[in-house]
This record gives structure tokens, C-alpha cells and sequence, in this order.
């Protein structure tokens, strides 16, 4: 009797790349949730562009380099693009930025190297680094949010549409627009504020600047889903919270007034969301354990830099940029020790 | 020294079925399909030819010097042909013998006075009866016992784990002949001149464990101790499984001997038994099982019985099975096939059915998830390792250990973008072993070169003109 | 900013330039600076066949040629253009197939004596880079086949022709890298 032969192994354990995707977009969930109740609807807007752009610009990259679409769109791995960067940009930027982003993280951040597993740089970072260098001012407009004194969700939801359609001026911005945490110690320590008055002027939380403080909460509770299911290694999480809270730590402790601790730098900006989700990212990240840990240090360390020392009030796209170009050698230099190799 | 922690997959074991019967013996085939490489890669060299009758324990190939062993009928008739035939590992030269049904014996079996022999004398006389491993490798037992000497290789493991899925011919072993292994045990200590010796056992096979102690207590040996090891599948992998017994790691580029241990299966222990009890190799113990067969169970089967006879025995096939397998669901290899022969490589035959397996998903790219990394026995980084093939870059393959892969599957199994990495390791692997002897040949042939300039720097003034004449004349007609 | 802002920014941003870079070289320095240990590695990666196609008089020579900047990476048709390319990566050059000008690339051959032509007059003994070719004076002569290169340096001096270059016999490749 004669068979059909295949190579071994035999059994497979199950596991697809769909099933990754997905289960990292249900932990973004409540994130959405959060920045949808904090700072109205404007999140599922950026949402509502972001995806179906995705997809377009996924379908378009591979009819371009002659392969079939279909396998690409339903891995659903440019949905995760799409959807970290509708949850980093505000709320309140119109679709048309929110757009190009995304065309430019797709396709340039993506495709132009080959596709899903081929990037050495975080696509929705790329798209993210594009977008603020190109329009600083539209993406710097972050809305009062609800947990900060005088504002409600309907004014939010107006604010939001008129800014997603483009039809709000500059006025309408001024009005309606507040700084973050991050923006307001910026440009308070420019004006040579201490932090109890920057504290005091822009109504700080209990663990960082109004609104963010929560989306980071949740961020962690997305995190805390993604490690329990192992779909997320600890190792670059902690290393990158180490890497920004222990410079934190040392610098307020030798300077309270020009120095958050370690609590508002965890809590404040992308740093729950890039240690979870955009560090994490596992094609542009270092491929051993210990090269983790150095790799997510440096996410981290670097962030707090640009933080502080450089010229944005918020580094995470531009670390993990960074770090991504580092990787390579990151990996160069931590191969684990093989079984009968010299230790 | 830290604890060793085992890498790998819990894997569901499979093995119930088969070994709920005891061991049965398969009908003796019709022809004996005798292959003269058992599975190590080399085949011995016929000494009979067609037409000459042989008896059940007539040599029928000798040794070629390199990972060779003898090769001895299992049955009693007339030699068919000696011709290609499909094996278990791909085609090679078989000695065909049709059975007479006689079953007459080339000489009766005389127990062998192991103890009082020199352990080179035991160790020949093992070699010579063809006593190969029974783990898969089939590699000579004598060669193995003769490195242990040279480097005073002292403790003897025992390799009882038997960690892939569907394979219980050595549970069953163990399990009803536990006797037969301590007495190959302290056979292969004498011929090793070894002071100790570990069997090592999966966790998961207590009654395995039970029937080996009572076995060591019965033949009162205090040098033999038996050992459980996690049921991790690769958990019988040498190098781990030796850590694992030893907490000694055998260096990369080194082997066991050289670390003063020699690993070696529990069913060639057995053979070694069985040898000094006076009965040269001519059979082993076969697992056929799957859901494609009727009745799943533990063969002790002739040597060149084809696998068809052995499914005939199991109550032939059920639905149409998908594959069938030699070995287990982990490294087995799909054979096209039936007719295939058992070999001395050949521990299990696995046949198949949708049930049984879990096809691939489609290929995606590598997304570098890392969970590859997570379950590697030795410790490597196959998504390097991947990079390194996809390039073709030999320092990348190199510097990430390919040499160090073990081809267990582990890495395939987890992978979540389905891509077969272990098929694509065995091929770089090949590709890298033939650029190495192509280096160690350049190696020779410069060595050479050089003794030749200084023999002709040293020799007559016509020689070196003679020479340089050659070399203008070679360089003018093809430069 | 200040002068003395842009001048911090470009001090930083330069040294880290040249910290990173040296960095970088040191990491990927494959080439020893020395021309006889580089030699030494270029012959590692040539395949030993000693037969004089790139012009010069063996491997070694045509090694420490390359070493000197005098020879090109692509002068070797027994390396084949693996060979040619594992040449060009270790020197940082360009890689090109191996240059037709020295030679085709073929099948792997060795030389075979044909014995009965053969007259014992020992010519083509020195001949063998390699000393493949046993035999004495008014004794028969035979090529060991694992031995032979395929150099083909044998067949010049023997003044009956006997020898033929025939497809080599093992499956061990012949080229490196």
C-alpha cells in the first residue's frame, strides 16, 4: 500500500498568527474604552479612518508587489497598526491626518520592507514619528478631559466631530483644547515653575495628569491580560518601566522641583501603552530574553531623555524608534549561551 | 550547580493503547528484506550472494570499518537477490532471503563467559554479533564502548526516557523484560570498564520504574541506580538527557566519552543480554499503533519483516490512513510504502489517521514572537537561526549553533506562523556538513602542497625545473 | 538657541557619531590589518586545488596577491563563484561571479592514467601540487583519485598523453565557502 509523505513533525500546537492579532486587540479594549469616556468619541473616530485605511493600504501594498491579498488582510496584524495609533494620536485630529498616518505606517512602515515579519521599525511608531513631525501643532491638541474640572461628554462628542470633519477653527482649539500632563510640565519648567505649582496650576491626579493617568491604567490592565495569556513576555514591560522610573527616581530625589517621580512618569503619556503594546511588538524588538530587558532599558531610558531633555513632551515613538535601528546589534551581542557551549 | 530545568513540550503521550498488551511476537516474513545499512547511514558489505542457502544466525554482511556493523540472517533459506529497496531512511542495498520456514540455526546458542572476558574481548564480541543502538541511530555498540575506553569513561546511562509521542517498545521493555536490561547493564559496564550506571525513565512510567528496581534488587548490583527525569518531551535527547542524569554538560564539538559518560538505549542493552546469552542480532521490539490500525500493540519482530506483515498482525488497517509513519509523531519520516523493512533503526511504525495529526496552518512570515526560543532543548534562537537560512549566510548559522540542532520538531510545533523549520534546519544542516568537508579537504590538500614544494625545494635541480615547466606551460595554455 | 546651544547639540550629536561608528567597525572588523594574517584568511577560503588558473603559482601566491591589492577576488574557477563571493564579503568588495578570462567552471574532474599508454617515465610525478600521482621510474603509475584536485598540471609533461581529465569520482564537493 502506498502513502503521501509530509516532513516532521506530525502535530502542531494550534497557535496562528490571527489569534495573536486578535487577542492583542481585545487588551487594547479597554483603553478604547477608557479614552472613549474620558475624552468622548473622538477615539472611535480616529478608529473609523484608521481601520478601513489599513486594510485599503494593506490590499493596495500587496497587489503592488504581485502577491495575493487576501492571507495579509486576514492575518490581521495591520489591524493592530491601525488601532494603536487611532489610540495614541488625540482624539481630536481630523481624519485626513489620521489617514496619512496610517498610509505612511502601512506603507512605508511596513511593505516597503516586505511585509508583516520584514520591518525593522514599529510601523504605527513610523506613522506616528511622521505625523508629529509634519504637523506638530494638529497633533498636540489634546481635549480637557472629563475627570479635570468643567467639561461633559456631549460638549466632548461636538468638539470631537467638529475636529475629526476639519471644520473647527483655530479659536474653536483654543477653546476646547488643554495641556497634557506631559505638555504642562514642559513648558511650566521652561518658565522655571517648580512641580508643586505646575502641580497646582494644572490640577495633577493622583497618579499623573487628568485623563491619561486612566488610559495608562488601563493600558496596564490590557498588559496584565496580555501576559497571563503569554501572548507578552515580562521582560520588556518591566525593563522599559524600569529604564523610565529609575532615572526618575534618582533625579527627583536630587531635584523635586525640575523632576517627576517615578509614579507620573509611568502614568503619564504612551508609557503604559508603549511598554504593553508598541514595545512589545514582538518583529521590531530584540529576539533573546536578556536582549529584551536591554532593549525595553533602553525604550525606556530613552523616553525619559526626550521627556526631559529633548525636544518633545512625550518620547516613546522616537525611543522605540531608536531602539529599534539597536536591535539588531542588541541581538548581535546577547545570543544565549547554547547547551555545551563555553559559558 | 544549578538545577537543570527541561525545554521542551508536554506532549499527550499517546502510548496506553499499544502498551496495554503484552509484547507479541510478529509472524517471521515470507522474504526477509535484510537492509545492510540498519540505519546509521552506511551500509556493511554483503558476503553472501544469490543462490546461497543461510541459516538463522549466518553472517550475511561484514563491517566496512566506518559506523558499520555485521549483519546476521534472521531466518533460514535461500538468497533471493541483493538489490535497492526502500527502507526506513530513504533507498539503500538490501539482501533478499526467502524463508524456508525451517528456522534451522547456524549454531546453538552458547551462553558467552562475559565476566571473565577483557572488556576489548566483550566489546568485540558484541560488535561482531551486531549489536547496534536501538534508540534510532543504529550506530555501532562497539565503537561507542571502544571511545568510553580510550577515555576512561566510567558511568554508563541508560537511555529509558522514550520521550516522543506513540513510541512504547522500550516501556514494554522494560516493563516485562527488566532483567534482560540489568543483565545488558552490567554486560556493557564490563565492556566500557564502567563503575556505575543510571537508567534513566520518563516520570510518567512508574510501573516501568517499579519493574527495574525490583530487577536491580534481584540481581543485587549496587552500581546501577535508576532515575526519573520530567516527562518534557525531548526528555531522552543525549545531551540534555545526560545534563539532566549527570549535571554534566557535554561541551559542543566534544562527546559523551570524553566527559566520562557513555549513553546508550535500554533495548541495546537487552540485545547485549541477549547476545551473551549466545543469540546473535536478529530481531527488536516494534510499536505499531495509531488510529489506523485495529489493534495497536508491541512486536518483538525479525529483522527484515516488511511493516505490511506487522499491520497484517495488528488486525490490518482501519479507515484510510493518512501516514505512515516511522517512528514517532515528533521526528518520525512519512514512509510511501509498506513494504519497507524492519531495521534495527526502526522502533516504531505509526500509522496515521486524521485523527492522529494536526495539519499545518498556512504559512505566514516569521513574526519573531520568539516561542520557538521558549521550547528549545539546547537552547538556540530559531528565529536566527531562520534568518540565517532564508540569507544563506553560513556565520549567521553558525554563530546561532545550528550544529547544535537536534531536529526534535519542538520549535515547528509551537510556531504560530506555521512555517517548517525543522525541515529547513535539516537541509542547512546537510548543506553545512558538506561545506565542512569540503574546508577539511582544502585543509588536507594545502597541508599537502606545502610537503610537496619543500620535498622539491629539497630535491634535484631537474625536478624543480620539471615543475616550473609545468606550471609556465599550464599557466601559457590557460591563463 | 545660542551659539553655544548648537555647539553643545553638534559636540553631542558628532561624538556619538564617532563612538557609535567606531563602535560599529570594531563589531563587523572581519579583516586583520596585517597582510599575512590576511593572506592567511583569504587562503582559508580558497579551494587548495593548486592548478595555477589565477596566474599565479598555487593558492597561496594568488592569496598574498590579493592581500597586496594586486589581484582580483575573481580569478578562481575551481572556488567557483561561492568562493568569489565568500572572497568579496571577507574583503568588503563588491562580489562578482568569477571572471571567464581564468577559466570555466565545471564539473568536478580528476586525472586518470590510462595504463596501458603509460611508460613509466615519471614526469608527471613532480608535476602534482599535491603529490596525488604514485609511482617510480619504469613502474606503473596511477592517480589517486580522493587526492586529485583537477589541477590538470599533469598533463603537460607526459610525452604520450596518456593521461585524461575524467568526472571526478566521490560526491565530496570541491569548492569552499
Amino acid at each position: 500500500m502506498r502513502f503521501a509523505t509530509s516532513p516532521a513533525p506530525f502535530v502542531y500546537a494550534g497557535y496562528s498568527v490571527p489569534r495573536v492579532m486578535f487577542q492583542v486587540l481585545l487588551a487594547l479594549a479597554p483603553v478604547a474604552m477608557v479614552q472613549v469616556a474620558l475624552y468622548g468619541p473622538g477615539p472611535l473616530l480616529q478608529l473609523a479612518v484608521a481601520v478601513p485605511t489599513a486594510l485599503a493600504c494593506e490590499a493596495l501594498a500587496m497587489r503592488l508587489r504581485g502577491r495575493e491579498a487576501g492571507a495579509a488582510l486576514r492575518d490581521g496584524s495591520v489591524l493592530v497598526t491601525a488601532a494603536l495609533l487611532a489610540l495614541s494620536v488625540t482624539p481630536l485630529a481630523p481624519w485626513w491626518l489620521t489617514l496619512a498616518g496610517v498610509a505612511v505606517a502601512v506603507l512605508l512602515g511596513k511593505h516597503v520592507y516586505g511585509g508583516l515579519g520584514h520591518n525593522p521599525f514599529n510601523p504605527a511608531m513610523v506613522g506616528y514619528a511622521a505625523m508629529l513631525v509634519a504637523f506638530p501643532l494638529a497633533m498636540s491638541r489634546w481635549p480637557v478631559p472629563l475627570d479635570a474640572a468643567g467639561t461633559d461628554w456631549s460638549s466632548l462628542a461636538i468638539q470631537s466631530w467638529h475636529a475629526f470633519l476639519g471644520t473647527a477653527s483655530r479659536g474653536d482649539f483654543d477653546a476646547w483644547t488643554g495641556a497634557t500632563a506631559l505638555d504642562a510640565l514642559r513648558s511650566g519648567l521652561a518658565q522655571r515653575y517648580t512641580m508643586e505649582e505646575i502641580a497646582a496650576r494644572s490640577g495633577l491626579g493622583p497618579l499623573a495628569g487628568a485623563g491619561s493617568q486612566w488610559v495608562n491604567v488601563a493600558a496596564v490592565a490590557g498588559g496584565a491580560y496580555l501576559l497571563l495569556r503569554g501572548v507578552v513576555r515580562w521582560h520588556i514591560p518591566a525593563s522599559m518601566l524600569a529604564g523610565l522610573a529609575l532615572p526618575a527616581l534618582v533625579m527627583h530625589a536630587l531635584d523635586p522641583g525640575a523632576y517627576p517621580g517615578p509614579v507620573f512618569e509611568c502614568f503619564s503619556g504612551a508609557a503604559m501603552l508603549g511598554a504593553f503594546f508598541i514595545a512589545t511588538d514582538p518583529v521590531t524588538a530584540a529576539a533573546s530574553d536578556r536582549g529584551r530587558l536591554v532593549y525595553g532599558a533602553g525604550i525606556g531610558f530613552l523616553t525619559w531623555v526626550i521627556r526631559h531633555w529633548g525636544g518633545y513632551p512625550d518620547g516613546v515613538a522616537f525611543a522605540v524608534l531608536t531602539m529599534n535601528l539597536a536591535a539588531p546589534l542588541i541581538d548581535r551581542w546577547t545570543i544565549p549561551r547554547i547547551h555545551g557551549h563555553p559559558r | 550547580m544549578a538545577p537543570y530545568r527541561p525545554r521542551g513540550l508536554e506532549l499527550p503521550a499517546h502510548k496506553a493503547v499499544a502498551s496495554a498488551a503484552p509484547i507479541s511476537t510478529a509472524p517471521a516474513p515470507a522474504v526477509a528484506v535484510l537492509a545492510l545499512d540498519q540505519g546509521s547511514g552506511r551500509a556493511a558489505r554483503a558476503v553472501v550472494a544469490p543462490g546461497d542457502r543461510v541459516r538463522v544466525g549466518t553472517r550475511i554482511a561484514v563491517t566496512t570499518g566506518e559506523a558499520t556493523t555485521p549483519v546476521h540472517a534472521p531466518v533460514a533459506g535461500r538468497v533471493l537477490a541483493i538489490e535497492t529497496r526502500p527502507m526506513p531512511s530513504g533507498d539503500g542495498p538490501c539482501v533478499l532471503i526467502e524463508n524456508d520456514g525451517s528456522d534451522d540455526r547456524e549454531r546453538e546458542a552458547r551462553p558467552l563467559a562475559w565476566a571473565g572476558l577483557e572488556p576489548i574481548a566483550l566489546a568485540a564480541a558484541l560488535g561482531d554479533a551486531g549489536v547496534a543502538g536501538y534508540g534510532g541511530a543504529a550506530f555501532p555498540a562497539a565503537t561507542k564502548l571502544a571511545a568510553a575506553r580510550r577515555h576512561e569513561a566510567h558511568h554508563l546511562v541508560l537511555n529509558g526516557a522514550e520521550c516522543e509521542p506513540w513510541i512504547c517498545c522500550d516501556d514494554a521493555l522494560m516493563r516485562t523484560r527488566a532483567h534482560d536490561v540489568v543483565l545488558g547493564a552490567q554486560v556493557l559496564m564490563h565492556a566500557m570498564g564502567a563503575a556505575r550506571c543510571t537508567v534513566a525513565i520518563e516520570d510518567d512510567k512508574p510501573e516501568a520504574m517499579a519493574a527495574l528496581q525490583a530487577a536491580v534488587e534481584a540481581a543485587r548490583d549496587a552500581r546501577i541506580a535508576i532515575a526519573g527525569v520530567s516527562a518534557c518531551y525531548p526528555a531522552g535527547a543525549e545531551r540534555t538527557l545526560l545534563e539532566a542524569v549527570t549535571g554534566i554538560e557535554v561541551p559542543h564539538g566534544a562527546w559523551p566519552p570524553e566527559s566520562g559518560l557513555l549513553c546508550h538505549n535500554v533495548g541495546t542493552a537487552a540485545a547485549a543480554a541477549a547476545v551473551v546469552r549466545g543469540e546473535p542480532v536478529t530481531s527488536r521490539i516494534v510499536t505499531v499503533t495509531g488510529s489506523g490500525v485495529a489493534r495497536p500493540g508491541n512486536f518483538e519482530a525479525r529483522l527484515g519483516t516488511p511493516v505490511s506483515t506487522l499491520v497484517e498482525a495488528c488486525g490490518g488497517y482501519t479507515d484510510r490512513p493518512l501516514r505512515l509513519i516511522a517512528g514517532g509523531s515528533m521526528m518520525g519520516r512519512a514512509l510511501a510504502t509498506d513494504e519497507v523493512p524492519v531495521t534495527l533503526a526502526l522502533n516504531c511504525v505509526l500509522v496515521a489517521t486524521a485523527d492522529d495529526l494536526v495539519e499545518r496552518g498556512p504559512e505566514h512570515a516569521c513574526i519573531r514572537c520568539g516561542d520557538c526560543a521558549d521550547v528549545c532543548p539546547p537552547r538556540l534562537l530559531p528565529q536566527q537561526l531562520l534568518l540565517g537560512v532564508i540569507a544563506n549566510d553560513p556565520e549567521t548559522l553558525e554563530r546561532h549553533g545550528l550544529a547544535d540542532c537536534i531536529e526534535c520538531g519542538c520549535c515547528d510545533y509551537v510556531c504560530p506562523s506555521a512555517i517548517p523549520l525543522t525541515a529547513r534546519f535539516r537541509t542547512a544542516r546537510a548543506e553545512a556538513r558538506v561545506r565542512e568537508s569540503a574546508r577539511r579537504r582544502a585543509d588536507d590538500l594545502r597541508e599537502r602542497h606545502a610537503r610537496h614544494v619543500k620535498r622539491l625545494d629539497a630535491a634535484s635541480e631537474a625536478e624543480r625545473r620539471a615543475f616550473e615547466t609545468a606550471r609556465d606551460h599550464a599557466r601559457g595554455q590557460g591563463g | 538657541m545660542s551659539a553655544a546651544d548648537i555647539a553643545g547639540a553638534a559636540l553631542i550629536a558628532g561624538g556619538l557619531a564617532v563612538a557609535l561608528g567606531a563602535g560599529l567597525r570594531r563589531a563587523i572588523a572581519r579583516v586583520p590589518a596585517d597582510s599575512g594574517a590576511l593572506a592567511t584568511c583569504i587562503d582559508a577560503l580558497l579551494p587548495q586545488t593548486q592548478c595555477g588558473r589565477c596566474t599565479y603559482a598555487g593558492c597561496r601566491p594568488y592569496a598574498e596577491a590579493i592581500a597586496r591589492g594586486e589581484a582580483g577576488a575573481d580569478q578562481c574557477p575551481p572556488g567557483g563563484d561561492d568562493t568569489a563571493r565568500a572572497l568579496a564579503a571577507l574583503l568588503g568588495r563588491e562580489p562578482r561571479p568569477v571572471n571567464p578570462d581564468y577559466g570555466e567552471i565545471g564539473a568536478p574532474l580528476v586525472a586518470l592514467i590510462d595504463e596501458a599508454r603509460c611508460i613509466g617515465c615519471a614526469r608527471c610525478l613532480p608535476a602534482c601540487p599535491v603529490d596525488a600521482i604514485v609511482g617510480a621510474k619504469k613502474r606503473m603509475h596511477t592517480v589517486i583519485a580522493d587526492l586529485c584536485t583537477g589541477c590538470d598540471l599533469c598533463l603537460p609533461p607526459c610525452p604520450v598523453d596518456c593521461i585524461a581529465m575524467v568526472p571526478a569520482p566521490s560526491v565530496e564537493p570541491r569548492r569552499v565557502a
